[in-house]
């Protein structure tokens, strides 16, 4: 039954955040915090007589993307009407693109499980994202409706791929591979709650294609997807149809629930924005911008490769995150140990943002103060285990490592007078051990542990190794002559 | 003198001398539009305090040297057009109490130019219509008449400077909406190049067809009007890089093209005559004329409304009683809700046209009649560009018949969009057009009108100027208007 193939595709919607102004007016396009229905103008609003006025910055970002995804660039574009009720379109209609969108034909390279792969992209568009409808609790137990317009207007990216991936992983990789793109081109933060949203289509050989939309985040993908997976196997393995359906993901119960029929045929009456002039597209535009492209994570994983000494892998994880790989390029430029500091930030950094649910722009410190924590590493005045809890403690606090290590006591014992205190200490003792140990080099190790137990772990375990060592060798040599211990 | 008897340009002239003070012909306007709006309806809203106001402060702004093109000068806005702090309903239920929170670009250039708003114009209900009947508010009454129609949408424009309540109004047009109360009431209008005039704050009906115009007295005022409302404004992404400006000329040597298909069957035969007359004279003048055909002239309504009714499908849906206007009924669902405020919000003539917008441009239908309906005017804008390659102007009918009686047409839809039948042609095709009075039919005024190329208004004003000189038409006055 498993091998049934299932084809995936999607639609993401991706807000354009380092736009300044919305897509259609010069309302500030960063409207998060603000009060309800502040960040407001009579165009958003869709107020009667108000007019779109395309903000061109958002083509010239859209073609960046298009060009970064290997997407043929239309020449000619056109805005459409697509006409549909709801409360959170000012207009009740939405301004996006129909026949001539800004690109079509395009691909992504995806990486799962150390395998490439070719996600064919089937086209690219922009248009206006609607407003925000906000329930008093729940959309069941709510007893208003509240509208808040201040997204209405914020220019989107819908990107749109063939059915082209075959499991939840391949979606989720092709969503950070995307995400990462656009934070490369700085056309979209996808750390910004809600800047990224997704729709996805699934279908599984023999049965109908479903729709799931409404899925908030990127994460949610990987869940709806195979939540809706083994419901449509489990319907064909019982011999039910699979019904063509519009499904919304219930994050909170994590199931997908059919939308009501009614909602399924919508004819939206596209035709061609009226207000809006056809936008020319020169080739001398496209190459103007295609000469400014940055790197983009392809390229900089093989730099980060060669540059660095890295593995594929490390490289591959960095640049999932824009903003993890400049981390690390700049905790290597100022530490200038590599493999150290990929190590650092790949095994303790992002574990801890994971754990945590940041992002690495949330921390409240810098990689100069990584490099600072490293140092002292380096210095041997914490040990290798220490640091990872002095980071755990900077993530939480922010507070700088020398400060932690200090309040904290836990300096390492490196001082061989220090640690001699404490080899007398565990000597008197465990003075049986001692016997053993005298028979048997072996049972040092245990004495070693003790010593560091004894220090809560903060004594050089190779300085206390070479400590009880030569202690126990000083034991032997008065036993071999017969002298008896003070 | 009288102030009610002087134009905008005279009016302006006079409160620039000091002769003048803006209170006062402010007050004198109000007085008028007060005590005749009840017999003619040609305001839904006089906007007496904020008029009041806005002449007090420009008295103190004149006093430290303000000065402008329009000083001191009342102007009636057809209530499509948004006006700040002013409510504007469209003639609809749907947007009774909206009081828009900006001036449409239009007002602010007026205002920029010391003009003061002193109300809002009766029209058919958001501009559908051609005989002012249409309006939530009642219909606006002829001063010519008051048994009979002012010509749609912008009548109460058209009647508000006929009857002298105002020196000077704004209209819109959409397939005739400024130019046939032109006619109806013995007035200028004149319909600009789309793209001239910035359509910010217009409230849109069939937003491809639409252009805000002025309605005057004489050709003078449209000039000036013309002067102050082109211009390019970066908050309308369809408009051109166009000043108006008109130097007068001689109209020896024009070229009118004269299509006989509008001429024909279903004009009024004394209209047909009055619009020779006006041929004839300005033949004498020294312009030649040829009669033309015009083969597409059987399609161009049903183009045209094909066009507005779809795009008014989608223009109208924002009326939903969320945001303004008409209060939603916030107990039920809000389809329930939506479908209630905009099945009591609307008119019967602007449900019929949201519905079959709406079916104009539903998937089944898409191509075969609102592709069609583009195809059909780009052929009409090609035919209209190739006949002024080798004319100055086309002349036709404005109406193919006089001001007809008050309920004589409202309950036949088709007889009432024949009103549009000469007029649309222009919309369609984007190009400029006027209306000058032609003259009298039975004590009624009928218009002819002008189209030219693109930006070629300065021709239009140059006919119209001739006509005016020789005919002086607009020097009669209706008896409503009497002083
Ligand atoms: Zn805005």
């Amino acid at each position: 039954m498993s091998e049934l193939k299932v084809k995936i595709g999607l639609e993401c919607h991706c807000q354009m955040t380092s736009l300044k102004t919305k897509l259609f007016c010069r309302c500030p396009a960063d409207y998060r915090g603000k009060p309800p229905n502040t960040n407001v103008c009579p165009t958003c609003l869709g107020l009667p007589g108000s007019l779109p006025y395309l903000n061109r910055r958002a083509v010239e970002e859209a073609i960046k993307v298009a060009l970064a995804l290997n997407c043929k660039i239309n020449r000619r574009m056109v805005f459409y009407r697509k006409n549909y009720f709801y409360p959170d379109l000012s207009k009740n209609f939405q301004i996006s693109q129909y026949d001539y969108p800004l690109a079509v034909d395009g691909y992504v390279t995806i990486n799962v499980g150390g395998v490439d792969k070719v996600v064919r992209i089937k086209r690219i568009h922009i248009e206006e994202d609607p407003g925000r409808i906000v329930y008093k609790g729940s959309i069941e137990s709510s007893p208003y409706t509240l509208v808040d317009y201040n997204r209405m207007g914020v220019a989107l990216l819908e990107v749109v791929t063939e059915p082209d991936m075959e499991t939840p992983s391949e979606a989720k990789a092709f969503l950070q591979e995307l995400r990462s793109i656009l934070e490369h081109l700085e056309v979209s933060d996808g750390s910004l709650e809600g800047s990224m949203r997704c729709d996805a289509n699934i279908s599984i050989e023999g049965g109908s294609r479903v729709e799931i939309k409404n899925i908030t985040s990127f994460k949610e993908v990987e869940r709806a997807l195979s939540y809706e997976i083994i419901r449509q196997r489990n319907l064909l393995r019982r011999g039910v149809q699979v019904k063509r359906e519009t499904r919304h993901w219930d994050e909170v119960r994590r199931v997908t629930v059919a939308l009501r029929a009614k909602e399924e045929e919508m004819d939206y009456r596209y035709f061609p924005e009226p207000d809006l002039v056809p936008i020319e597209i020169t080739d001398e535009m496209i190459e103007r911008i295609k000469a400014q492209l940055p790197e983009l994570p392809a390229a900089r994983r093989v730099r980060l490769v060669k540059q660095y000494g890295l593995t594929e892998y490390e490289a591959r994880v960095l640049t999932s995150d824009k903003h993890l790989a400049d981390f690390f390029e700049k905790l290597a430029l100022i530490h200038g140990n590599p493999k150290v500091d990929c190590n650092l930030v790949i095994n303790e950094l992002l574990r801890l943002l994971n754990e945590k649910n940041i992002g690495v722009r949330d921390l409240k410190f810098t990689p100069l103060e990584v490099s600072e924590l490293l140092r002292m590493v380096d210095d041997g005045t914490i040990s290798w285990k220490s640091a990872k809890y002095v980071l755990r403690r900077m993530v939480e606090t922010g507070e700088h490592p020398r400060m932690i290590v200090e309040t904290e006591g836990i300096r390492r014992i490196a001082k061989v007078e220090e640690i001699e205190k404490y080899v007398d200490m565990v000597f008197e003792r465990c003075r049986e051990d001692v016997e053993e140990a005298l028979k048997d080099p072996k049972v040092i190790h245990r004495l070693v542990g003790e010593v560091l137990k004894e220090t809560k772990m903060l004594a050089d375990p190779k300085i206390t190794f070479q400590v009880v060592s030569k202690r126990i060798e000083k034991l032997k040599t008065i036993r071999k002559w017969g002298e008896v211990p003070p | 003198m009288n102030v009610l008897s002087l134009t905008a340009k005279q009016i302006a002239e006079l409160v620039l001398t000091g002769s003048l003070s803006p209170v006062d012909v402010v007050e004198a306007y109000l007085d008028r539009a007060k005590r005749l709006n009840p017999k003619i309806n040609a305001f839904i809203t006089i906007a007496e305090e904020q008029a009041r106001r806005s002449a007090e402060e420009l008295e103190k702004r004149l006093r430290k040297g303000f000065s402008g093109k329009f000083v001191g000068v009342p102007v009636a806005v057809k209530d499509v057009i948004s006006t700040k702090g002013i409510e504007t309903t469209c003639a609809s239920r749907v947007l009774k109490g909206y009081i828009p929170p900006y001036d449409a670009t239009v007002i602010r250039r007026l205002k920029a130019e010391g003009a003061i708003v002193m109300g809002k114009t009766n029209m058919d209900e958001f501009a559908m219509g051609s005989s002012t009947e249409l309006s939530a508010y009642g219909p606006t009454r002829n001063p010519w008449n008051l048994e009979r129609v002012v010509g749609g949408s912008s009548g109460g424009s058209g009647a508000s400077v006929a009857a002298r309540m105002a020196p000077i109004a704004l209209g819109s047009d959409t397939g005739g909406s400024i130019r046939c109360p032109a006619a109806f009431c013995n007035i200028v209008g004149l319909k600009p190049t789309y793209g001239t005039v910035s359509r910010y704050g217009l409230i849109s009906y069939a937003c491809s067809l639409e252009q805000i115009g002025p309605m005057t007295l004489d050709v003078d005022d449209c000039a000036l009007l013309m002067e102050v409302i082109t211009g390019k404004d970066g908050f309308d992404s369809t408009m051109i890089d166009y000043k108006f400006k008109w130097t007068p000329r001689e109209v020896k040597g024009l070229r009118l093209a004269v299509p006989k298909e509008f001429f024909g069957e279903g004009t009024d035969e004394r209209v047909v005559d009055k619009v020779w007359t006006i041929i004839k004279l300005l033949e004498s003048q020294g312009a030649v004329y040829e009669e033309i055909s015009f083969p597409l002239a059987r399609y161009v309504l049903a183009c045209y409304y094909i066009i507005a009714m779809s795009e008014a499908s989608s223009n109208l849906a924002r009326y939903d009683g969320v945001r303004y206007g008409f209060p939603c009924d916030l107990s039920s669902p809000w389809y329930d809700s939506y479908s209630k405020v905009r099945g009591e919000g609307f008119g019967v003539e602007v449900k019929r046209r949201i519905i079959l917008g709406c079916f104009a441009l539903s998937a089944g239908y898409y191509g075969r009649y609102y592709l069609k309906a583009l195809k059909l005017r780009t052929m009409i804008r090609d035919h209209v560009l190739s006949i002024l390659k080798n004319f100055d102007v086309i002349v036709t009918p404005t109406t193919p018949f006089p001001p007809f009686k008050i309920g004589e047409r409202i309950e036949d839809p088709l007889a009432l969009y024949m009103a549009d039948v000469d007029t649309v042609v222009a919309n369609l095709a984007g190009v400029p057009a006027i209306s000058v009075p032609a003259g009298f039919v039975d004590g009624l005024p009928v218009g002819a009108q002008f189209m030219a190329n693109y930006c070629h208004e300065d021709l239009l004003l140059t006919i119209a100027k001739c006509i005016q000189d020789e005919t002086k038409f607009h020097t009669k006055v209706p008896e409503e208007a009497r002083l």
